[in-house]
């Protein structure tokens, strides 16, 4: 199987306040429909590791590679164009736009790839909505939602341009256990039914060990996983 | 690569929401175009008005004889003292030099002339009014009534009476104003003129002449040309002054320059006659503009606040924005689009205003005994003004706009999401 993903030698040191070597020498790969998991202490550099994956975080050494291209490098307009085509991303804070209808929050990264006409991305989020049960929400205020359904309005914003992965930044970490369990099994339906590759960091344990493995840090190395 | 309708469709919210700050920011554009056009077109529509009361009396180029004595006296022309000192005292000028030479051959000449829109004789003359046993000293201008009201707003000026009674009438004078409330006469009355031979002549009065100077007006009065060549005693060649109006006023220097080589004249061209109403009113301009400059500056100044402010609410947008794939280009456009709809939005409101401002003042009644023309205040609705007032309104958004855009362009999406 190809790999989706590739970290080669990444190396990242925070400059400020003093040099700190945050992420030393990682080195992994996520295969197509392979739904892993980062763990690890807080300022173990998960989560810099995961923004530098997806591509927002340009300032490393090391090799990144999607869908075997190498994205390391490139300049910023590209990036943003990778990451509006391939990559999907859930914050722990929901982080929809709240002026804008659930409908147009889903829509809005479709309508910067500008590869579908109006009516088709329309179609495609009124399918991701109702993918995740949540179709008659689509003309609420964004800002109008309670918060599961939010982070659920923002998986379906993830998966509008078909992404190749979907990463996500503790995507749970601010919801309850019913809530957490359900957007878990979102994750879960998507990497089968779709076959979608998945990357998430997260602390709760439960979760990881759902996943297909768990890649674990400490200390800005891994220590175990693949 | 830019999808400008998702770009406008986001300011576009953006502005909705924030419907308080938009008005806010818009009226302070509308208000600086608005004082900006209204300023304006009132100023240089005074400026228009002043300089005209003096430039349309003022002939492009006047053609005289400067009264001045020979500068090449018989001594100079003797060989036998060329290298000695020439001193001789009590010089005074040659006498009967009021005249121009070969007046009426020079006329021809100028009226066949293509730049030449004009060219009138005139014959002026000191002479005393006489009313009862008082004397007013004061000057008698013969002219070509029909060519001067053809070449200038004459007409304009001549509050009783008209130039065709002038013209119809051989012992017709055109009385200055303030020469008739001196003296309490009123048209249809005569008055008797002398000159300064001695030689009395009553003349039937035909209008009042108004020019809004008063120290022409208490002086000076028109006549026909041969009525003033015949109380003068001279014959009809006799012309002191020829004044010509061209095409295009800017060709006036060059062809006072000439006329004087080839005919021997003083000639003196009506910048040189007028440079300091030009001062007057290129200061007047610089006025407004200061002005106006300061009203849109501020207007630039409540723009970039607004936007300023919008973009520190709106951090966690802008990074879910660029996290999504929107570059920094894109979401710096965003933030640009919102300055420039205020700008544009303002602006328009801001021209309507001034206008609607323009026609106000443009009605006010202005009643002035020196202006007998204007009955309201002047106002110059020229488009250029509006022209200037949008691109300006446009330029100092753009100004305001671009510096908080520009941050937005280069925030860091990872640190906004990470909260450090």
């Amino acid at each position: 199987m190809n790999n989706v993903l590739e970290a080669k030698n990444i190396n990242k040191h925070f400059l400020k306040p003093k040099d700190f070597h945050v992420l030393k020498d990682i080195s992994f790969a996520i295969k197509e429909g392979e739904f892993a998991s980062i763990m690890g202490k807080s300022g173990s550099g998960k989560s810099t590791l995961l923004y530098i994956l997806s591509t927002m975080d340009t300032d490393y050494t090391g090799e990144l590679f999607l869908n075997d291209t190498l994205v390391t490098g490139k300049p910023a307009s590209e990036l943003s164009r990778i990451r509006n085509e391939h990559i999907g991303f859930v914050f722990q804070f929901h982080y929809l736009l709240s002026e804008f209808s659930v409908l147009e929050n889903v829509m809005l990264p479709a309508k910067k790839l500008a590869r579908k006409s109006n009516k088709e991305i329309e179609h495609d989020a009124y399918e991701k909505l109702s993918m995740l049960g949540i179709e008659k929400l689509a003309k609420q205020k964004a800002s109008r939602i309670s918060g599961g359904e939010k982070q659920r309005v923002a998986i379906a914003r993830a998966l509008i341009n078909n992404p190749s992965i979907l990463m996500g930044d503790e995507p749970t970490g601010n919801l309850d256990s019913y809530n957490s369990d359900n957007v878990f099994n979102i994750f879960k339906r998507l990497k089968e039914e779709e076959g979608l590759s998945l990357l998430v960091v997260t602390h709760d344990e439960d979760f990881a060990k759902r996943t297909d493995y768990i890649i674990e840090m400490e200390d800005g190395r891994i220590v175990s996983g693949q | 690569m830019i999808n400008w309708k998702v770009i406008l469709n986001i300011a576009k919210t953006h502005l909705l929401t924030k419907m308080k700050s938009t008005v806010t920011a818009a009226l302070g554009v509308t208000f600086g175009i608005g004082a900006y056009i209204t300023l304006v077109s009132f100023m240089t529509g005074l400026n228009t008005m002043l300089d005209s009361l003096i430039l349309n009396q003022t002939p492009h180029i006047h053609l005289y004889n400067e009264i001045a004595p020979t500068k090449d006296q018989p001594i100079s022309l003797y060989e036998e003292f060329e290298n000695s000192v020439h001193i001789i005292s009590s010089i005074k000028p040659k006498q009967g030099q009021k005249k121009i030479h070969n007046a009426l051959p020079i006329l021809n000449y100028l009226k066949n002339k293509d730049v030449v829109k004009g060219a009138t004789p005139q014959v002026r003359a000191q002479i005393f009014y006489l009313s009862g046993s008082i004397e007013l000293g004061g000057s008698i201008v013969g002219v070509d009534i029909m060519e001067e009201t053809r070449l200038s707003n004459m007409r304009d000026y001549i509050v009783q009476g008209s130039p065709e009674a002038l013209k119809n009438m051989d012992n017709g004078i055109l009385l200055g104003a303030g020469l008739a409330d001196k003296m309490s006469l009123s048209v249809g009355d005569r008055v008797q003129v002398s000159t300064v031979a001695g030689a009395l002549v009553p003349l039937k009065i035909v209008g009042f002449y108004q020019s809004g100077i008063a120290d022409v007006d208490n002086v000076q009065s028109f006549c026909k040309l041969k009525t003033v060549q015949r109380i003068l005693g001279e014959s009809q060649n006799y012309i002191t002054d020829i004044n010509i109006k061209l095409y295009d006023i800017e060709q006036s220097p060059q062809l006072a320059e000439f006329l004087e080589k080839q005919f021997n004249v003083t000639a003196t061209d009506i910048n040189e006659a007028n440079a300091q109403f030009e001062t007057g009113s290129n200061i007047r301009n610089l006025i407004t503009y200061a002005v106006s400059i300061t009203l849109l500056i501020v207007a630039g100044f409540g723009i970039y606040n607004i936007l300023n402010m919008l973009i520190y609410e709106k951090m966690k947008d802008i990074a879910i924005l660029k996290a999504t794939g929107f570059s920094g280009t894109d979401v710096q456009f965003i933030f640009m689009s919102q300055a420039m709809i205020i700008g544009i939005i303002g602006g328009i409101l801001g021209l309507v205003l001034g206008f609607v401002l323009s026609v106000i003042i443009d009605g006010l009644p202005f009643e002035t005994e020196a202006l007998p023309t204007i009955d309201t205040y002047p106002v110059n609705f020229s488009l250029t003004y509006y022209i200037i007032g949008i691109v300006f309104a446009l330029i100092s958004t753009c100004i305001a706009g671009w510096l908080p855009s520009n941050k937005a362009k280069h925030i860091d999406p990872v640190k906004i999401i990470r909260g450090t």
